[in-house]
């Protein structure tokens, strides 16, 4: 079956979450191929959002993180200061899931501002739950579209600490999780070199070239010794993907593949 | 005991000018229409807070009515920006607006310790971030058994908390469900606390362990059905996904905005009205 490159990224994503993994869900598309993978690989994964739902089983994507279609298919419901003290900081997520408007080579992740932060250029959402997310999961899986503005030399702000600056940083903020373990783009996966914790490519998407890579990312970017190639998305994924997009476009009134 | 008022009575007693204002709800249950009131009656000054700005304090702080804003997630909730809220932090119209910026953690923890009646809330968070280059309030303090470096956050006591919520019983007793948030913390961090309520019952019939207000700890009920639009009650209504669609082109340029408020929220006395014209204009269309 032919494929889009924002398809192969939500399925690769999806792929990284081990079947009764405890996920700990941003919105957007974390959501996506978080209940991608509840709904082919992991039916057994636990889908946590930040709004109260634990173990969430939505039929269709939410739009926003406390649509009721998250709390009717959860098993429970809690409230939001249980969800990251329990829950969160009590060391229960095994993934966080998150999504970024920029990240560095550290996999550090910026969603407050480009530019200063009193006289900004531009002026993100801000942090909501990520940095403690980032924080205090086991570990952390990062999704977004890959650009050299989306991929940057030097973040204006860091909204939530990935790697810091390499090496033994997490160790030395005390920081309790292990932090991201990939990043999975529309074009490639990277993940941590070991020691640099350095984000490097381990994956190319068929039909990349790593020129493409290279021209799509704003630091020099580098190259792990074996690049793999990732399996192209069965007939199953897509099937189930876009059985999803459809129902939440109907749901919602939007085009599909546009939740 | 809480008393039973109109919205507009509730607003006109019990916000002032200067206060500090939480009008919270997870994207679910937020009291919408008590911001629409707060801007009809041209309150000024507000220090705002509340986790996720959404569209109520969009409005708001496109009104005039903010001079400072405590938050942790400021988007539109699957559709992109908040412009009204942009536009005040870059270009600062209709006036300045301090911001003070937080974590959803942190906020949420905050509310905890306000309802505790604690000066701060202790939290571990914020290691590696540059939030705290940014906002001085958040500080560290050393755990005196395990010498563990925690965050320090002051807790959140505003002067009047607003909230939506399912149903009320006739002696101010309210019930709420589904997703929470910080409803309950936020309610019982504040000194006056009102709450809209979609219909007002004689038994609230309340499962043992339900969320539950007590109206000994409320200021004011209000029935205001329908009164989280474009935001929604479980069980009443849905969230109104198109009109946060539909928000974002009034809120990108200032001239459509004002006009919004001119005629959808000065042009109305109340928010059944605002309703009734909400749906003759999209039925026209």
């Amino acid at each position: 079956m032919a494929y889009s490159t924002n398809e192969m990224m939500t399925v690769a994503a999806a792929r990284r979450l081990k079947n009764g993994s405890v996920c700990f869900v941003g919105i957007g598309l974390p959501s996506k191929a978080a209940n991608l993978a509840r709904l082919t690989s992991s039916p057994d994964v636990v889908l946590i959002y930040e709004s109260g739902p634990i173990g969430a089983k939505p039929n269709v994507l939410p739009l926003s993180i406390g649509d009721g279609e998250l709390a009717e298919t959860a098993d429970t419901v809690v409230p939001t200061g249980e969800i990251f003290r329990y829950w969160l900081q009590g060391g229960r997520i095994d993934v966080g899931f998150l999504g970024a408007a920029q990240v560095d080579r550290f996999g550090n992740i910026n969603t407050t501002v480009v530019g200063d932060y009193h006289q900004p250029k531009v002026r993100l959402p801000g942090a909501g739950g990520a940095p403690e997310i980032a924080g205090s999961a086991k570990s952390v899986l990062i999704i977004l579209k890959q650009s050299a503005r989306s991929f940057v030399d030097k973040l204006d702000f860091i909204t939530s600490v990935g790697h810091g600056e390499g090496g033994d940083s997490r160790k030395r903020l005390g920081l309790p999780g292990a932090g991201p373990v990939g990043i999975i783009t529309d074009l490639c996966i990277m993940e941590p070199e070991e020691g640099s914790h350095e984000f490097v490519v381990t994956a190319l998407h068929p039909g990349v070239t790593r020129e493409q890579v290279v021209a799509a990312t704003g630091w020099a970017i580098r190259f792990a010794d074996h690049v793999s190639i990732t399996d192209e998305p069965t007939e199953t994924e897509l099937t189930a993907l876009r059985d999803l997009e459809a129902r939440t476009a109907a749901a919602h009134g939007q085009a599909p593949g546009a939740a | 005991m809480a008393e039973i008022l109109a919205l507009r009575d509730a607003v006109k007693q019990f916000v002032n000018d200067g206060d500090t204002v939480a009008l919270e709800g997870f994207t679910h249950l937020i009291p919408t229409a008590a911001g629409h009131e707060i801007i009809r009656q041209g309150k000024k000054d507000l220090t705002l807070v509340r986790m996720t700005p959404d569209l109520i304090y969009d409005q708001l702080i496109g009104a005039g009515c903010a001079r400072k804003l405590i938050f942790s997630w400021g988007g539109n909730p699957g559709v992109g920006s908040l412009h009204r809220l942009r536009d005040a932090v870059e270009k600062h119209w209709p006036q300045s607006l301090e911001i003070e910026e937080h974590s959803h953690a942190d906020l949420a923890n905050a509310y905890v310790a306000g309802a505790s009646g604690l000066p701060f809330a202790v939290l571990r968070a914020y290691a590696g971030s540059d939030l705290p280059k940014v906002n001085p309030l958040i500080k560290t303090v050393t755990c005196p058994f395990t010498g563990e470096v925690l965050a320090a956050v002051p807790s959140v006591r505003p002067d009047v908390t607003v909230i939506h919520a399912q149903k009320a019983d006739r002696k101010g007793n309210v019930l709420l469900w589904g997703i929470l948030g910080v409803q309950k913390e936020a309610a019982l961090a504040a000194k006056r606390c009102i709450v809209t309520v979609e219909e007002i019952v004689d038994d609230l019939n309340a499962p043992m362990n339900s969320c539950v207000l007590p109206t000994w700890a409320l200021t004011a009920v209000c029935h205001v059905p329908g009164g989280a639009h474009p935001s929604y009650a479980h069980g009443y209504n849905e969230r109104d996904n198109r009109f946060y669609q539909a928000w974002d082109p009034i809120a990108r340029d200032r001239g459509t905005f004002t006009a919004w408020i001119d005629e959808y929220i000065h042009g109305t006395v109340d928010f059944s009205e605002f309703q009734a014209k909400l749906a003759a204009a999209q039925e026209a269309k």
